[in-house]
């Protein structure tokens, strides 16, 4: 067990303290403006809808805070769950192996990225948006461009069922992934890695790390928490559809740079990519409880993704 | 009669330090005024303030007598205050003229008016008599034609302050010589000017008058006749007795092993070694391929043909990576660029290097790697608030200091020195080189590649001389003088490669 010391360290505190402040504020609002946000149900019932989301933003995380982006990350969700489904429903395969197939396509698919980058020399931007159009159209290719049915019971009963009657499992799941995050990004060595080849490529490389290497394993990171989220969205919608998590990358990586992280890299945490996930959330849920129209939504979001970061810029050049 | 300008009681805090502490600086028309002190003194903050881009907590700042605020880059410019800044403000891409009136071209009917443009770009390099074309892009130039470009800049906006961060720094001697005649026909024309620089043979050949700080606090304001080991008393708080203090160690048996290292167009056949206890210095001129030799032996770039072996091991896979495991070091010249990640704390940035080594089963030990980078932050004497700080926020000489800290604890047999002491003040020059004594005496060996030849000439043991991509020339550390190194360092220039 760390020590309180090192465990609070005051200045993840001070990138976290900005989102935080902002989804609370955003909270009472809520609470203040529609008497059902504050109950139980509701606030699972966000955990529920932003936990695909949250999944994503978690593996775009490694991505952004090592400098790079990856815009491929809703398409490789399609693609997974298409691969599953594609396993279970027409090949009739056991669980495991289409879970393996399904999640394996996906991490495949940000390792591929990883070679187009480092091997190929692309621009993390240019060969993700490469790959955003191949896996798209491999899904398609796959399902012949319709829903494929159906999923197993097992993995539907985690789209829906409950632990102890009340957490729904996705929210569960998201907790799961958010602590795996938060280990690999403070603990261990790629993690470490990630944010000393976004805070400067160069000195990385100079000071003997492998920076190939370590951006091969972040976009199939990035891949594999992609696949993770894909296999979920199928469950919760109990089919797997070739154009699930289409335009997905750009909410998984808004709620990454609400949550504090730059896009010039060397910044980021998982907690804080959790809370820029829940802001949108929180937001989407209750623009719907107070019955705003799906396309002013999307108008106010607009707004707060750019409120919310210029503050956050702000907060930091006047510590700076 | 009041001063052009005066600065009163200027004080900026940022968190954890108060980088001036009620600063005191005046300047008259037709003066040099030169601001001397160590990195980290507060000479930035202090100029800035005048540029713009801080502004005072306290204290005010006086034109002619008159307060004034100067809140952005364009208050500075209308109050006739420019700046030339370390690092170049032009945009290679566009022509000279364009980056001298860049954003304040001369238009006509809404469109830049080229011709007046290029003319009036044309008279005020003939005012400072710089021969360089209007026309010419900027990409095309040397880096003493941009200085002068920049100085063209500076002066577009009918300056009457010119500020000069370190002008000199990526100057030749010559290059020197010329930028001071301009320097000087400014004055005649009493534009005021602000001077930093480290080399104090020219603050007496430029300056009238010398402002010191330190850790800043305003120190002192004296005449630029000063005899210089009072300035660098003045600068650094205690008298510097020996300026190379280098304790030679036994040298024991070979560490570091170079043969016929080449890579077409770069480095010819290039042998060396580096013995336990020796410090190698490579003097050169610019362009005769030592920061590509240090490159090549650490693996960051590669070679066609060669081997280095280390500690009796040849290094089959040239990476950085393979020749940190076998024990070798590299601390670049481009501090900035290579050596620190700017956005991690100073702990982070110690254990970088030995990050790998302390990873059991993909997990870094991270109380481990905190408390050697204490540890390391207390032996080195790293001036900072605390291991959490960012790294960015520390002075040069602190900065190198962590980057070397970083090969240590990387445990490093043999040291790449590339330029160690450049952008390092007196101060921290002189503890550099007491920790390049204490690493040979512990059995290290230190390749030092270096542009100062009185470093060289100080500071090594034995002195490898190259030009044009070859060694041309080997001197014991008694033989060796400022004109044998020149003369085999020039030999080259003749079959030099680039």
């Amino acid at each position: 067990m760390a020590s309180l010391t090192e465990r609070v360290n005051p200045r993840e505190l001070l990138s976290r303290g900005g989102p935080l402040g902002g989804l609370i504020a955003l909270c009472v609002v809520m609470t203040i403006l529609s008497p059902y946000f504050l109950t139980f149900n509701n606030l699972f019932n966000v955990g529920t809808q932003i936990a695909v989301i949250a999944i994503l933003a978690f593996g775009q995380t490694f991505v952004i805070v090592s400098g790079g982006i990856d815009l491929s990350v809703g398409s490789v969700l399609g693609l997974a769950g298409i691969v599953f489904g594609w396993a279970t429903a027409v090949a009739n395969l056991p669980l495991p192996v289409a879970l393996l197939l399904g999640i394996g396509s996906a991490a495949l698919a940000g390792l591929i990225n990883g070679a187009l980058i480092t091997l190929g020399n692309l621009p993390p931007f240019i060969a993700t948006l490469a790959m955003l159009s191949a896996a798209r159209g491999l899904a398609l290719v796959i399902s012949g461009g319709v829903p494929l049915n159906p999923i197993p019971g097992a993995i539907r009963t985690l789209g829906s069922g409950d632990l102890f009657g009340f957490v729904p499992l996705p929210v569960i799941l998201m907790i799961v992934m958010w602590a795996l995050t938060v280990g690999i990004l403070r603990s261990t060595y790629s993690g470490r890695c990630m944010y000393a080849i976004g805070g400067n490529e160069e000195a990385s490389r100079l000071s003997g790390i492998s920076v190939d290497r370590q951006k091969l394993l972040i976009y199939t990171l990035s891949g594999l928490f992609a696949g993770i989220a894909g296999i979920l969205l199928s469950a919760r919608l109990a089919s797997a559809q070739p154009q699930s998590g289409f335009t997905f990358e750009l909410d998984a990586i808004a709620a990454v740079v609400i949550g504090g992280a730059s896009l010039s890299g060397g910044t980021g945490t998982a907690s804080g990519t959790l809370i820029g996930a829940l802001i949108l959330g929180v937001l989407r849920n209750g623009l719907n409880l107070l019955n705003v129209s799906a396309f002013w939504q999307q108008v106010v979001i607009g707004v707060v993704i750019a409120l919310a970061v210029m503050t956050d810029t702000l907060r930091r050049r006047r510590k700076g | 009669m009041s001063p052009l300008l005066e600065m009163r009681g200027i004080t900026k805090r940022f968190p954890g330090v108060t980088a001036l502490d009620r600063v005191d600086f005046e300047l008259e028309g037709g003066e040099v005024h030169v601001l001397l002190g160590e990195n980290g003194a507060g000479k930035s903050t202090l100029i800035k303030m005048l540029s713009g881009a801080y502004r005072p907590d306290e204290g005010e700042i006086l034109l002619d007598g008159e307060p004034v605020r100067i809140a952005s880059a364009a208050d500075a410019q209308s109050l006739g205050i420019s700046t030339i800044y370390q690092e170049f403000n032009l945009v290679p891409e566009l022509t000279v003229a364009e980056n001298i009136f860049l954003g304040r071209q001369p238009r006509r009917f809404g469109l830049v008016d080229r011709r007046n443009m290029r003319a009036e770009a044309r008279e005020l390099l003939e005012r400072i008599r710089v021969l360089v074309e209007p026309d010419e892009t900027v990409s095309s130039l040397g880096v003493a034609q941009r200085q002068m470009v920049e100085i063209a800049k500076a002066l577009s906006v009918n300056a009457r302050i010119l500020i000069m961060d370190e002008p000199t720094a990526s100057l030749s001697g010559e290059e020197v010589e010329r930028l001071f005649e301009i320097v000087r026909g400014l004055k005649e024309q009493r534009v005021g000017i602000v001077f930093i620089s480290h080399h104090l043979d020219e603050v007496t050949e430029i300056g009238d008058r010398v402002t010191v700080l330190r850790d800043g606090r305003f120190v002192d304001r004296v005449p630029a006749t000063t005899d210089h080991a009072e300035l660098v008393r003045m600068m650094v708080g205690r008298p510097i007795e020996d300026q190379y203090p280098r304790r030679r160690s036994e040298s024991g048996e070979v560490l570091l092993e170079v043969k016929n290292l080449s890579r077409e167009g770069v480095l010819e056949d290039v042998a060396l070694s580096v013995r336990a206890g020796e410090v190698v210095g490579i003097a050169g001129i610019v362009g005769a391929g030592r920061t590509e030799l240090a490159r090549a032996i650490f693996g960051a770039d590669p070679v066609d043909s060669g081997e280095v072996w280390m500690e009796g091991h040849k290094i089959e896979r040239a990476t950085p990576r393979e020749a940190k495991r076998r024990g070798i070091g590299f601390i670049t010249e481009d501090r900035q660029g290579q050596g620190i990640v700017p956005p991690l704390s100073v702990a982070e940035n110690l254990g970088l290097a030995s990050l790998e080594a302390n990873t059991r089963v993909g997990l870094v030990d991270r109380r481990g790697q905190r408390r050697r980078a204490v540890e390391m932050i207390e032996d080195l004497a790293v001036r900072t608030p605390g291991p959490e700080q960012e790294i960015r926020y520390l002075s040069g000489g602190n900065q190198q200091k962590v980057v070397i800290g970083k090969w240590l604890l990387a445990d490093s047999r043999v040291l790449i020195m590339d330029e160690p002491t450049r952008g390092v003040d007196v101060g921290a020059k002189v503890e550099i080189y007491e920790l390049m004594n204490e690493l040979t005496q512990s059995g290290a060996g230190i390749l030092m590649i270096s542009s100062d030849l009185p470093e060289v000439l100080g500071m090594a043991d034995r002195v490898l001389v190259m030009g044009g991509g070859r060694i041309q020339g080997e001197l014991a550390a008694g033989e060796a003088t400022q004109e044998k190194v020149m003369a085999l360092a020039t030999r080259g220039t003749e079959t030099a490669v680039g």
